[in-house]
């Protein structure tokens, strides 16, 4: 293998490390599954919790896409949390630090395992909002509720693994994060509901009312992966 | 065993570390307050002292990790003042923890650390078996091994990065007897194959059996040095 190809695909190269770390992350969780054990079946339990709560069908078809991404939301701070602790647990983070592993790199591969874990959350929250709420997808819906999500959970992944890192050293890092993150993915909560509004139809709303909404997201996702990876050394370092 | 550990040039004769007068502040405190220090390749240095005397301050500023104020300092040929950033990936730092994911095997960790450098599979496979961690503790989660074995696997990270300054804090620390004769004769074996290492310990009989130096600091400053 030439040096250059080598460097490509290990953590010599902006690049080489997020995929590094991000094939790392994708198998600790393959071997922990704290995923499939214990973050979607709280998600599941969310979303009928919600189902009890509110016991009304109407109602819940109305509110079924504020439901999904609040469950989303929950489900992301576990998340975030285990993402940063299994760093923390034996000084893994400082050690890729003090080796002088890429700090962009490093960002960018734990928003891409992060990214692709939210992508299976949020499927399976639709899933559930459509058997359990009885929402109602179109072909043309689909397509903007799969936009959505993946510009959604592009967003929460950047915006978790900034906060998740900022977090990571500090005390009472548990209730600290969710202080952080909530009111910053504020503008993913309403951007993404909206959107899915218009996917699933709720109240009459059209699907092409939907797509304006993925701008806001779009610009969130973009606004956070960019400072997150500028920003994610100096962060660290501190 | 030293071309595929460290690369270098074992006849180099330019010290790895070279302090002049080095100054280090953390916060407002000046926790090396003019540091005069030089270390060759191969040698294993004992770094003495009190607690909160800067051994540990002393080995971050080798690994580029603190700020060298005033004073110079080159590591590994690297000019702290200017550029101790790209130092990091040459040495070592292992402290109370030893930076392993515990749900992946022992090959899997030493995999991980050595690919942030680009080691080769053949590399990394000669540093599982070099620490002795190769057969069955090699597919093993870290979870499930005793203390002596995670830093016996943290070392053997540190050869498939190529590191080739070793700082290691209080590296006895949690180990039971067996695990620190272990220790100890990866540290003698990874010296001999050209590794410089400098250990700060609190345990100056077994350390003192282990380096060739001793280097006492109280309050931020060398105050003697004497050959074991």
């Amino acid at each position: 293998m030439s040096n250059t190809v080598q460097q490509r695909f290990t953590g010599t190269t902006v690049i080489g490390t997020a995929r590094l770390i991000a094939a790392k992350d994708l198998r600790v969780e393959l071997r922990s599954r704290v995923l499939l054990n214990q973050v979607l079946p709280f998600a599941l339990i969310v979303m009928v919790m919600f189902a009890f709560a509110l016991d009304s069908d109407a109602v819940l078809e109305r509110v079924a896409p504020g439901l999904v991404w609040l469950a989303a939301l929950f489900s992301a701070l576990i998340m975030v949390s285990r993402s940063f602790a299994v760093e923390t647990a034996d000084g893994a983070l400082d050690q890729l630090r003090s080796a002088g592993v890429p700090a962009m790199g490093i960002f960018i591969g734990k928003m891409m395992a992060l990214m692709a874990q939210l992508v299976v959350l949020v499927t399976l929250l639709i899933i559930a909002a459509v058997v359990l709420y009885r929402a109602e997808l179109s072909w043309a819906g689909s397509v903007l509720l799969v936009t959505t999500g993946l510009t959604a959970t592009c967003g929460l992944a950047a915006v978790g693994t900034l906060y998740g890192g900022l977090a990571a050293g500090a005390k009472g890092r548990e209730t600290l994060l969710p202080l952080l993150l909530l009111p910053v993915v504020a503008p993913v909560l309403i951007g993404a509901t909206r959107a899915t509004e218009s996917a699933f139809g709720t109240r009459g709303v059209s699907t092409s009312q939907g797509w304006p909404w993925l701008g806001l997201l779009a610009v969130f996702a973009v606004l956070f992966s960019v400072s997150g990876a500028v920003a994610f050394g100096p962060l660290l370092d501190d | 065993m030293s071309t595929v550990l460290h690369g270098h040039d074992p006849a180099s004769i330019e010290p790895v570390v070279n302090l002049c007068d080095a100054v280090a502040v953390l916060g407002s405190f000046p926790a090396l307050a003019g540091v005069t220090m030089t270390v060759m390749r191969g040698e294993i240095v004992l770094l003495s002292g009190p607690n909160g005397a800067g051994k540990t301050t002393l080995l971050r500023l080798c690994a580029g990790l603190v700020a060298l104020e005033r004073g110079q300092g080159r590591v590994l040929g690297v000019d702290l003042a200017n550029d101790r950033e790209s130092v990091r990936h040459r040495v070592g730092m292992i402290g109370h923890s030893n930076g392993l994911y515990g749900d992946l095997t022992v090959t899997e960790n030493v995999r991980f650390w050595g690919l942030t450098v680009g080691a080769s599979e053949s590399e990394i496979d000669l540093a599982v078996s070099r620490m002795g961690l190769d057969g069955r503790l090699a597919h093993l989660p870290v979870s499930r091994l005793s203390a002596g074995q995670r830093r016996r696997t943290a070392l053997a990270g540190l050869v498939a990065r190529r590191a080739e300054l070793w700082l290691l804090d209080e590296p006895h620390a949690g180990l039971d007897a067996a695990g620190r004769d272990e220790l100890d004769s990866v540290l003698k074996m990874a010296a001999t194959a050209g590794a410089t290492v400098i250990v700060a310990s609190h345990e100056l009989e077994r350390a003192s059996k282990l380096a060739t130096r001793q280097v006492e600091v109280i309050a931020g400053q060398v105050r003697k040095v004497a050959a074991l």
